[in-house]
């Protein structure tokens, strides 16, 4: 029996009409799919790319690479402070135009123009084509018709998107949409004190979006992350969120909190209590000055844990209730490979004690995602085996079901609209 | 020898040049390379005096501090990271994460 009160319809996945067969992990081990995905969600989702902090001045970039895509990004502030995205490609003869020592490696800085390595090309941070070395050999070379292609790109609340779409079949607002939209006024801000970590996972992209969207794992998983007086409990109990939403491509599942400093010594790890802070965060929450937006901790928990965003495809943002947040990103580099990002951002330390909370939070964070990850290339080698090919997934598991189904269905809508294409990607 | 803590912390001194680390990759690499019974030691001797050291480094502003005090927050930070192995695993290492990496790109000071 549940603990917490579930839909009329009598659980979250019939709720949100998502059928409750068992399910084909197909797409996450067959190289086709994987090639129609990346044409079909990758070039045409609006996808999260960084924070407006990363560029605080005019000329500062970054670059991006989207494996998936086979391209890298360039995301700069012009000189009128605009953000602007530029495929990272020299119009002359096709170098990569911004990197540094490793050419597949990202990089940022802060310049006045870009000056391809190969042969001096120069553009304006705009992207127009500025300068030609020895112009007046090339043959009716008109420099306007030569600038950096352009990647649409869009703010929301200082996260910066692009889309790699000719025309992105929607605005980023619409594709947002309320669920999302309604976190809008929440300090992001504020949070400026970034960590940001970043390792290769031998799996597909979805299988970690998968573990991260489901806390059914977290109890046995993560056992040994605390100690017995609260884990053997906590394993007996097993785990229910209070609450789910699903809103076109994106869900969200929001939990309960734990009040550690109530928590008797025998359930917390002793260093909890020594930096004042863990996995959810510091025990001590910085005064933020706004009101919360609407469409944050729905489920009115109290005490609260967690909202976590799954923005589709690949991007999760997800707000703890002590007043920091991080965010996933899951970047495809082959159908069974991804480069994985997790960032944490936090008001700025002001003391020495909030800043060894911070330590203590972020080291957390790592071992529980580094027990994740290796869970992951298990899952994926004998996924891979197809000795099984059908799984049941339970009520907790709701929004995994959900991601296939997005991936499923964009993947079906563009070979729909891709005549002689069947959707195993083969020509027919 | 130069001390690296300040004279209040002399005891944790024979630590410092060990785990006095201003990165976390240089921390858990450490953390890594390191026998249990050396962690342990560590551990024993530094979290005893965990309270007075933040309280000690509390006094300055972050992005001021003087180099003794800072190598004192760098060794509570590596206090942090060793209290994974002694807490929960009983090993420097995560049981069951195989090659898995997960680097800290970038971070905050100090
Ligand atoms: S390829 Fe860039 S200047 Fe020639
Ligand atoms: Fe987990």
């Amino acid at each position: 029996m549940s603990r917490l009160p579930k839909p009329p319809e009598g659980s979250w996945t019939q709720h949100y009409g998502l059928g409750t067969a068992p399910v084909s992990y197909e797409d996450s081990i067959s190289p086709e799919f994987h090639a129609l995905e990346a044409e079909a969600v990758f070039k045409r989702a609006w996808l999260n790319v960084g924070r407006i902090e990363q560029l605080p001045r005019k000329g500062s970039y970054f670059t991006k690479e989207i494996t998936v895509a086979n391209t890298s990004v360039i995301v700069v502030r012009d000189q009128q402070g605009e953000i602007r995205a530029f495929h990272n490609v020299c119009r002359h003869r096709g170098n990569k135009l911004v990197w540094n020592d490793f050419p597949r490696d990202e990089t940022s800085g802060v310049c006045r123009q870009f000056v391809c390595k190969y042969h001096g090309w120069r553009y304006d941070l705009d992207g127009a084509l500025n300068f030609v070395q020895q112009e007046e050999e090339f043959f009716d070379l008109d420099k306007a018709q030569f600038g950096l292609v352009p990647v649409h790109c869009d703010l929301w609340e200082g996260f910066i998107f692009v889309n790699l779409a000719k025309e992105p079949a929607q605005s980023l607002k619409a594709f947002l949409g309320p669920m999302v939209t309604a976190l809008e006024g929440y300090p992001f801000d504020q949070m400026t004190e970034r960590w940001f970590y970043r390792g290769p996972v031998g799996a597909n992209w979805k299988l970690y979006m998968d573990a991260f969207q489901e806390f059914y794992h977290a109890p046995v998983l993560h056992a040994r992350q605390s100690p017995p007086d609260w884990s053997v409990p906590a394993q007996n109990a097993g785990f229910e969120a209070p609450y789910y939403k699903i809103e076109g491509p994106h869900r969200v599942v929001s939990t309960a909190g734990i009040r550690p400093w109530e928590l008797g010594e025998n359930q917390r790890k002793p260093m909890e209590a020594v930096t004042r802070s863990g996995l959810f965060g510091p025990w001590d929450k910085p005064e933020l000055g706004v009101e919360m937006p609407p469409g944050l901790n729905p489920s009115r928990a109290n005490p609260w844990g967690l909202d976590s965003f799954q923005i589709w495809p690949n991007f999760v943002i997800l707000i703890w209730g002590q007043h920091w947040y991080l965010t996933y990103h899951y970047w495809p580099t082959a159908y069974n490979s991804h480069m994985f990002e997790g960032t944490l951002y936090f008001v700025p330390a002001k003391t020495a004690r909030e800043r060894i909370a911070h330590e203590m939070a972020a080291v957390s964070f790592k071992e529980f995602g580094l027990q994740d990850a290796n869970t992951l290339e298990a899952t994926q080698t004998m996924l891979e085996s197809r000795v099984v090919t059908e799984f049941p997934l339970m009520d907790q598991e709701v929004l995994c079901r959900h991601l296939h189904k997005v991936a499923a269905e964009w993947v079906n809508d563009y070979v729909a609209g891709q005549p002689g294409l069947n959707n195993e990607g083969v020509r027919v | 020898m130069e001390s690296m803590l300040p004279e209040a912390f002399a005891d944790l001194e024979p630590f410092a040049s060990k785990w006095s680390l201003a990165t976390e990759g240089e921390r858990y690499a450490e953390r890594m390379a390191t026998t249990m019974p050396e962690i342990q030691a560590f551990y024993d001797a530094v979290v005893p005096r965990a309270e007075e050291a933040i309280a000690y480094c509390d006094k300055y502003p972050l992005d001021d501090m003087p180099d003794d005090a800072l190598h004192l927050l760098h060794l509570l930070y590596s206090m942090v990271q060793v209290s994974f192995p002694v807490e929960c695993w009983g090993q420097p290492k995560i049981p069951d994460t195989g090659a898995a990496a997960l680097d800290l790109i970038s971070e905050p000071g100090p």
